[in-house]
């Protein structure tokens, strides 16, 4: 029996027994009582995010906890905080270029990366949302498949055709090497906000005069504008996390933050202290956007599906 | 919404057909072309036709990394998907624990790939890490670097760690979508809370869980980073995933011709979760 069966019947249920007055007041009790109930056990629904929450955390603040201990300190003695915090770690990472020069490299490639997927996705969302032209599934499913390739399929292809170009080594070569993933994210999630502007705001527009691109601009660009703010938000994420393709294109010039990280733990292997606090810094840019696309996190994660 | 056929469209999507023509199909070109011949160095390539497909997939190692990366992606799927519905289940509908929930919960999921595996690195150290050192006070012998067991417990819980939170958040959204009109009925029915969940909340959740299960299975099924930081495909190869024997293949011991047909063989599996991927949804979107 579905649900709505249930509540048809349980609603004639209801009007049937509203006939005798005792039984409905013995229902209402009953029903005061069970509603009491889920009320007490609503009382503890903190406990399973908390728990979550602590166990997400943990390794976190361990790491940062980490970043503000000598190396001495962490390898000697036990603690579950810095007996005698220090910021010499990230002095390290703030005076040293080739530390601080991983994470103006990481900018870059990432900013052009996001600028260039959202310019080129925005048209293209908008055909996907708004017409049906010949082969427009395909090249969707197309879009996709890029979407879902591994990275370590296109490693060596990439190191080849960008040392053909003698872009090796150059920011953009990564910025254009993430739009593999990222140009067709944007598409997919541009069209879905696309898709939730209804046709006859076009088709007003249209009429009203306004040629196609200043209609996008001055119309269409401010109706989607948290969808463009989401898509390249997710963008400058997936650009900012990945590691394999941005390391296999660059050697010095314009390596990324992460793939000097690796180099250290390798290398040495034993500056923990500086290891945790670049890891720190990494984490803040995701940090400190996240507050902003709280309620899109899921959209962006399902590519524009939820 | 019906929309109109307009073949000029074709202008609007032109940028993005060649900037990822760029980036996809002239590398995948490359790897196609490495994949049928065979090179003696100094750039002289012979036709080798189908033989790297066939080294490939006569060899136990390819099949090895393809066995464990399955097993993976079952293991991570099986914890990940059941606790996921189950901590959105518990997750506040309003009030300020609903933001506060969601930025916390979401931030393993913006923190590089690299670093996640860092963090692990780190924390499961038995000298320095609070998980290693405090598991190894309880007498337990845990130690993922000799270990291989270990090592997958470690990368298995930095997995759920790293992913479980896209469950929750896809679940959740679903569950908000669900009107106030159903619970009170459901209230009135007095239906147990197995039975909410079973005739409201799961019907509702279908959508988003599908998303889940796919975006899941794909993502582990190219995970690449973060074991290789962690593990760096060890002890001896027993974490060594699809993606990280690709690269090994490729990159260290630069086998050109069985690294691309490798690459073409894992690609072909991947399009073809993708197309399931998206004949699923393009239903789902016909169904709304």
């Amino acid at each position: 029996m579905t649900v709505r069966e249930q509540t048809t019947t349980g609603a004639d249920a209801l009007m049937r027994k509203s006939q005798a007055g005792a039984e409905v007041h013995a229902l209402n009790v009953a029903l005061a009582r069970k509603m009491r109930r889920r009320g007490e056990e609503s009382r503890f629904w903190w406990l399973v995010p908390t728990i979550y929450i602590i166990f997400l955390m943990l390794p976190i603040y361990w790491l940062i906890n980490m970043s503000f201990k000598t190396n001495q300190e962490i390898l000697g003695a036990f603690s579950l905080w810095p007996q005698d915090p220090t910021l010499r770690n990230y002095m390290v990472i703030f005076t040293d270029p080739s530390w601080y020069k991983g994470y103006i490299n990481s900018i870059i490639y990432v900013v052009m990366n996001t600028v260039i997927s959202v310019t080129v996705a925005l048209p293209a969302a908008y055909a996907f949302s708004r017409y049906r032209f010949l082969g427009d599934k395909h090249l969707f499913f197309w879009l996709l498949t890029n979407r879902m390739a591994p990275p370590a399929v296109f490693a060596l292809p990439f190191f080849q055709l960008y040392s053909a170009f003698g872009l090796i080594d150059t920011h953009i070569a990564v910025a254009l090497a993430h739009c593999l993933f990222n140009v067709p994210l944007a598409v997919w999630i541009l069209e879905g906000f696309m898709s939730g502007v209804p046709k006859e705001i076009d088709e007003t527009a249209y009429i009203d005069g306004y040629s196609f691109p200043r209609f996008f601009v001055k119309i269409f660009t401010p109706l989607i504008a948290s969808g463009i703010g989401v898509a390249a938000f997710f963008c400058f994420m997936f650009s900012w996390v990945e590691l394999l393709i941005a390391r296999t294109l660059t050697t010095t010039d314009a390596k990324p933050i992460a793939a000097i990280m690796t180099r250290t733990v390798s290398a040495s292997g034993l500056d923990w202290g500086v290891l945790a606090a670049a890891g720190v810094l990494t984490i803040i840019p995701g940090a400190l956007v996240i507050w902003f696309v709280r309620n899109y996190i899921a959209k962006g994660f399902a590519l524009g599906r939820v | 919404m019906d929309k109109t056929w307009n073949n000029k469209a074709w202008f609007m999507v032109l940028p993005v057909l060649l900037l990822v023509a760029f980036s996809a199909l002239i590398p995948l070109m490359t790897v196609v072309n490495y994949s049928v011949q065979d090179t003696f160095g100094s750039n002289e390539f012979f036709w080798a036709g189908t033989a790297w497909y066939e080294e490939v997939l006569e060899s136990d190692r390819f099949w090895n990394s393809m066995g464990r990366n399955l097993l993976f992606s079952a293991i991570i799927l099986g914890i990940e998907i059941p606790l996921g519905i189950f901590i959105a289940l518990n997750m506040p509908r309003k009030g300020w624990g609903v933001p506060v929930c969601l930025v916390l919960m979401a931030l393993p999921l913006l923190i590089p790939w690299n670093v996640v595996g860092t963090i692990w690195q780190v924390f499961g150290r038995i000298d320095i890490g609070l998980l290693g050192y405090t598991l190894s006070a309880l007498g337990l012998d845990y130690n993922y670097v000799s270990d291989p067991f270990d090592a997958w417990v470690t990368v298995i819980v930095m997995d759920v760690w790293h992913w479980t939170s896209l469950v929750v958040l896809l679940c959740y959204a679903g569950l908000v979508s669900i009107p106030d009109a159903y619970y009170q009925a459901a209230k009135i029915d007095g239906a147990s809370r197995w039975a909410i969940f079973r005739y409201i909340q799961l019907p509702k959740m279908n959508r988003v869980l599908l998303i889940a299960v796919l975006l899941r299975f794909m993502d582990s099924f190219m995970i690449y980073t973060e074991p290789f930081v962690v593990t760096g495909g060890g002890p001896g190869n027993t974490t060594t995933f699809l993606s990280i024997d690709l690269v090994k293949l490729a990159i260290g011991e630069f086998n050109l011709g069985e690294a691309a047909a490798m690459s073409i063989v894992y690609f072909l599996i991947v399009l073809l979760l993708s197309w399931v991927f998206y004949t699923v949804m393009t239903s789902y979107d016909a169904e709304r």
